[in-house]
């Protein structure tokens, strides 16, 4: 639908969209002169098989500024970072650190330059400690022995001077995801760098957490250090950025300040055309049971309780929200309704049927669609081919099969169907699942889940990491399907998502439902505060 | 994957030619440090190769070599090292040994219980693995590897109870199997005395079906999952014990086989001497072919070729270790010019693409695709 818009437009339409962005220089010369450009990108250019993933990309960032980076999924933000974190050459063009051009090999040669990269998927090892990680591959040492009391005082001294509140000792897998994050910018920080790229950082946290960075990201700058930053949230972008470039199709196509623009109008710059506009609402709420959850109880290897007692129904044509941080069970939850967990209590039943019992697979097969939290571990074959990952998770429904035999006809053209509805970015459904970008693996698995009409979908976070584009067409899907009588059990950390989709929201803490919020009514601050646990009842 | 293209084929046989030339290489750098003759070595080793009688010699040790890297790819396939082939054939030859001369059938009944026995007690010993993984978690590397040790014990043990002298030689074996249970051997090369195993049959149908089982079925598809990512497989729906559990009774199910075209097509019986360290042989064919059908088998013949030409070699008093150590550099220069061609093939694919997009001219058509 997006891909139809842009191949028709009038090259008039993109004049005029890129004159609309020219921030005036006058107004801003008083903030030009307050930072010099801490990194500087000249000609970037970097194809990758069948893309073009950037395309003559220049953008200059100031020192002691945020400096965010917009664009639809696909448009080439996370190459562009990581070219300039080292892990990808580009092809063409030239990277300035701090006027002086240099040319990494690898992120090691970036971090000696200063600059330090924060992946969207943290990549700390749970069963370590916050120092531990830290110091990982940089062990410090004396006379050859391992000098943790050095590093502590180190980490000690970064965590105070920039407020980031971390505690050396504590195990990773006892924090929360807003502390997880503040340890990756630490471990940052920790090996020097001066530049920070955060890629999509809000995208797991709850509005508390993204105003706790913010806050954070706000004693960084004003110690010196730059931050780079992407997000597909526009109305943060507004609020924390000083500066935002947009991204469109791999070139940069403005550079812009947030007073002087809209999220509507970043949005049309993004995308070079008007964006859908919301659907209204109605109830397709019916009374006959779909999925139904009694007394559900999940305990850790410790018999911790992770969830416990947890209830709910969800009828034909409802989507049932909840909302809370997360780590306080919703993987558990999903987990056990797609019996990849063991219950230490509780029924789970679909229509009349008892399905307690059931391995994940028959789960499947009776209508049970899933959207993972975790797209890469839980989602996709990373090397594998688009059209084998259509198969995935259905080996054994049509289109994919015939009786034992794959159906590689069947699969392929339905997977043609998926990135065609679906607005999948990719050269081929040949290409292998890790060539996408993140929002289009994402946008891939929802096709996918959504094939077949399910009778329930259990979607985690269905458009993280998807642009605002793709996921009001993701949401209209949804919708659609809803109406046809689907249910849905909805987890989401974007509140925005939970309240506009859900028919009703029950707000989760530590493993247990604790309140029914009615979405017509809530605003995301009270929800917010709820799922805290600040205030029980709204 | 789906379609053959000239430039795909050429990247995939890029890696096992490197790799052989190299080993060529540096096996030629041995014999001229040593002071061998090096290029009067390659002609002797050429010449014997290329008769008849060694050819046919080639190609039976090739399919011997061919099932033991079956066997071990099946495993590759979902991340599991089956370390045991070695303990598995062996042990299945030997049971097969046994029933093949205790029972008395008619001809085609009698060759398909030996080798039923054979398989199933492949199987049997690789399960004893598969159930400690899925029950106790013990990874499979340590225990086939114990499992091997047992299996050469038990084998001594139980030839000591059964075993006879084997006539004219101070080898000792079980009883040969009667004629009903030979399995007849096929004048595939033309000029050579030397009949090759009809079992190589039997090979060739077991190659097809471990392509086209792995490729194109629904199993084979959750075994490859499992492999490439037990997380997502698991999430899919497929159940990795139970993947980790069949897939190791198959793979142990072929490695019965190993022991067949020698014991079926040869020897008759089970003897001290039977050979041993095949299993190994399989887990270097299976990485040079890339535990692909026909990688493998072009793998099989390579080693079974090298094998057969170091009996020249130790005629001609050249060291016949000098065959081991051009085996061992394929192997690990094979590894090695795998990344490197990947690396290679990434960077040629996108000149391409760059090359094709300037001379397309039009923006809007590069647009597309991103
Ligand atoms: N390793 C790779 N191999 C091939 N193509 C790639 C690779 N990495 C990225 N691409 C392609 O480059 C383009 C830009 O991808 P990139 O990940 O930079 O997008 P993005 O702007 O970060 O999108 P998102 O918002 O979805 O994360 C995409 O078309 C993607 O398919
Ligand atoms: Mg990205």
């Amino acid at each position: 639908m997006h891909l139809v818009h842009r191949l028709h437009r009038s090259p008039t339409e993109e004049g005029v969209a890129i004159s609309t962005s020219s921030a005036s220089p006058t107004a801003d010369s008083r903030r030009d002169d307050q930072g010099s450009a801490a990194v500087e990108l000249q000609g970037i250019t970097k194809r990758f098989p069948g893309v073009v993933a950037n395309r003559d990309i220049n953008m200059a960032v100031r020192r002691g500024q945020v400096h965010a980076v917009v664009g639809e999924n696909g448009a080439g933000k996370s190459t562009l970072m990581k070219i300039l974190y080292g892990m990808q050459r580009p092809d063409e063009g030239s990277i300035s650190i701090e006027g002086r051009e240099v040319s990494f090999h690898s992120p090691s040669d970036a971090i000696d330059a200063g600059v330090g990269m924060v992946h969207q998927h943290f990549m700390l090892a749970d069963n370590l400690t916050v120092l531990e990680n830290v110091v990982l591959g940089r062990e410090p040492s004396r006379a050859g022995m391992l000098d943790f009391g050095a590093a502590r005082r180190r980490i000690k001294e970064i965590s105070d001077s920039y407020g980031l509140d971390v505690e050396a000792d504590r195990l990773v897998e006892e924090l929360g995801v807003g502390d997880r994050q503040r340890v990756e910018i630490l471990k940052v920080l920790y090996r020097g760098a001066k530049i920070l790229i955060l890629d999509e950082p809000t995208a797991v946290l709850v509005p508390q957490e993204v105003d706790e960075l913010f806050d954070n990201l706000r004693e960084l700058t004003g110690e010196g250090i730059t931050v780079l930053f992407i997000s597909h949230k526009l109305d943060e972008v507004l609020a924390v950025a000083d500066e935002i470039t947009v991204i469109r199709r791999g070139t940069t196509v403005a550079t812009v300040r947030p007073a002087d623009v809209t999220a509507r109008q970043l949005a049309e710059l993004m995308v070079g055309s008007e964006l859908p506009t919301p659907e209204t609402r109605e109830s397709t709420v019916t009374d006959i049971p779909v999925l139904r959850v009694e007394a559900l109880t999940v305990r850790s290897l410790e018999g911790r309780a992770l969830l416990e007692g947890v209830s709910f129904t969800i009828h034909q044509g409802e989507v049932l929200g909840v909302a809370g941080v997360e780590g306080n069970g919703q993987a558990e939850l999903v987990e056990a309704i797609m019996g990849m967990r063991q219950l230490a209590g509780g029924t789970v039943s679909l229509a009349d049927e008892d399905l307690t019992a059931w391995p994940t697979r028959r789960r499947r097969e009776a209508g049970v669609g899933y959207i993972p939290e975790d797209r890469h571990r839980h989602g996709l074959l990373l090397d594998a081919p688009l059209w084998e990952n259509r198969i995935l998770g259905h080996q054994t429904e049509p289109p994919n099969v015939k009786g034992p035999w794959i159906d590689r006809a069947g699969a392929r053209a339905d997977t043609e169907r998926i990135v065609r509805d679906y607005d999948v970015r990719t050269p081929s459904i040949d290409v292998l699942a890790a060539a996408l970008s993140g929002g289009n693996q994402q946008k891939l698995i929802v096709g996918r889940e959504m094939s077949g009409s399910p009778k329930v979908l259990i979607a985690s976070h269905p458009t993280r990491g998807v642009d605002v584009g793709a996921q009001a067409a993701i949401w209209d899907h949804i919708r659609t399907a809803r109406r046809e009588g689907l249910a849905v059990l909805l987890i989401s950390a974007d509140l925005d998502e939970l309240i506009g989709l859900s028919d009703s929201i029950k707000v989760i803490l530590r493993g247990r439902l604790v309140a029914d919020v009615d979405p017509a009514e809530v605003t995301p601050e009270a929800l917010g505060s709820a799922m805290t646990g600040a205030d029980e009842k709204v | 994957m789906s379609r053959l293209e000239p430039r795909k084929v050429a990247m995939t046989l890029a890696a096992p030619v490197i790799a052989i030339v190299f080993a060529a290489l540096v096996t030629a750098l041995v014999l001229a440090a040593t002071g061998d003759p090096v290029w009067s070595t390659v002609t002797t080793v050429w010449d014997y190769g290329s008769k008849p009688r060694v050819i046919a010699l080639t190609l039976n040790q090739a399919t011997t070599y061919y099932l033991s890297a079956l066997a071990v790819a099946i495993g590759f396939r979902m991340n599991l090292f089956n370390i045991g082939v070695d303990g598995q054939y062996r042990l299945a030859a030997f049971a097969a040994a046994v029933v093949g001369t205790s029972v008395s059938l008619p001809k085609p009944l009698h060759l398909l219980v030996i080798v039923l026995t054979a398989m199933l007690v492949g199987a049997m010993w690789a399960g004893v693995a598969a159930v400690l993984k899925v029950s106790r978690g013990v990874s499979e590397v340590i225990s086939t590897i114990m499992l091997n040790a047992i299996a050469t014990s038990l084998i001594a043990f139980l030839l000591s109870k059964v075993a006879t002298d084997v006539a004219g030689s101070n080898n000792r074996g079980t009883d040969p199997i009667p004629e009903s249970g030979h399995f007849p051997g096929i004048p595939l090369i033309p000029g050579s005395p030397l009949d090759s195993f009809g079992f190589i049959i039997v090979a060739v149908l077991a190659g097809i079906a471990y392509s086209v089982v792995l490729g194109r079925t629904r199993f084979g598809f959750d075994l490859r999952a499992t492999g490439r990512s037990e997380s997502a497989a698991v999430a899919s729906g497929v159940s990795v014990k139970r993947m980790v559990l069949l897939s190791m009774l198959l793979s142990g199910a072929v490695a019965g086989l190993v022991g067949m075209p020698q014991l079926l097509g040869a020897s008759y019986t089970y003897s001290i001497d039977f050979p041993a360290g095949l299993g190994f042989t399989g887990i270097a064919i299976a990485l040079l072919g890339r535990n692909n059908a026909v990688g493998m088998a072009l793998s099989a013949v390579l080693f079974a070729f090298l094998d057969a030409s170091s009996v020249i070699l130790d005629i001609n008093d050249i060291s016949k270790e000098i065959v081991l150590i051009m085996q061992g550099t394929i192997v690990l220069s094979v590894v090695v010019a795998y990344e490197l061609v990947r690396r290679y093939s990434i960077a040629a694919e996108q000149r391409r693409v760059s090359r094709e997009l300037a001379s397309q001219g039009s923006p809007e058509r590069e647009e597309v695709a991103t």
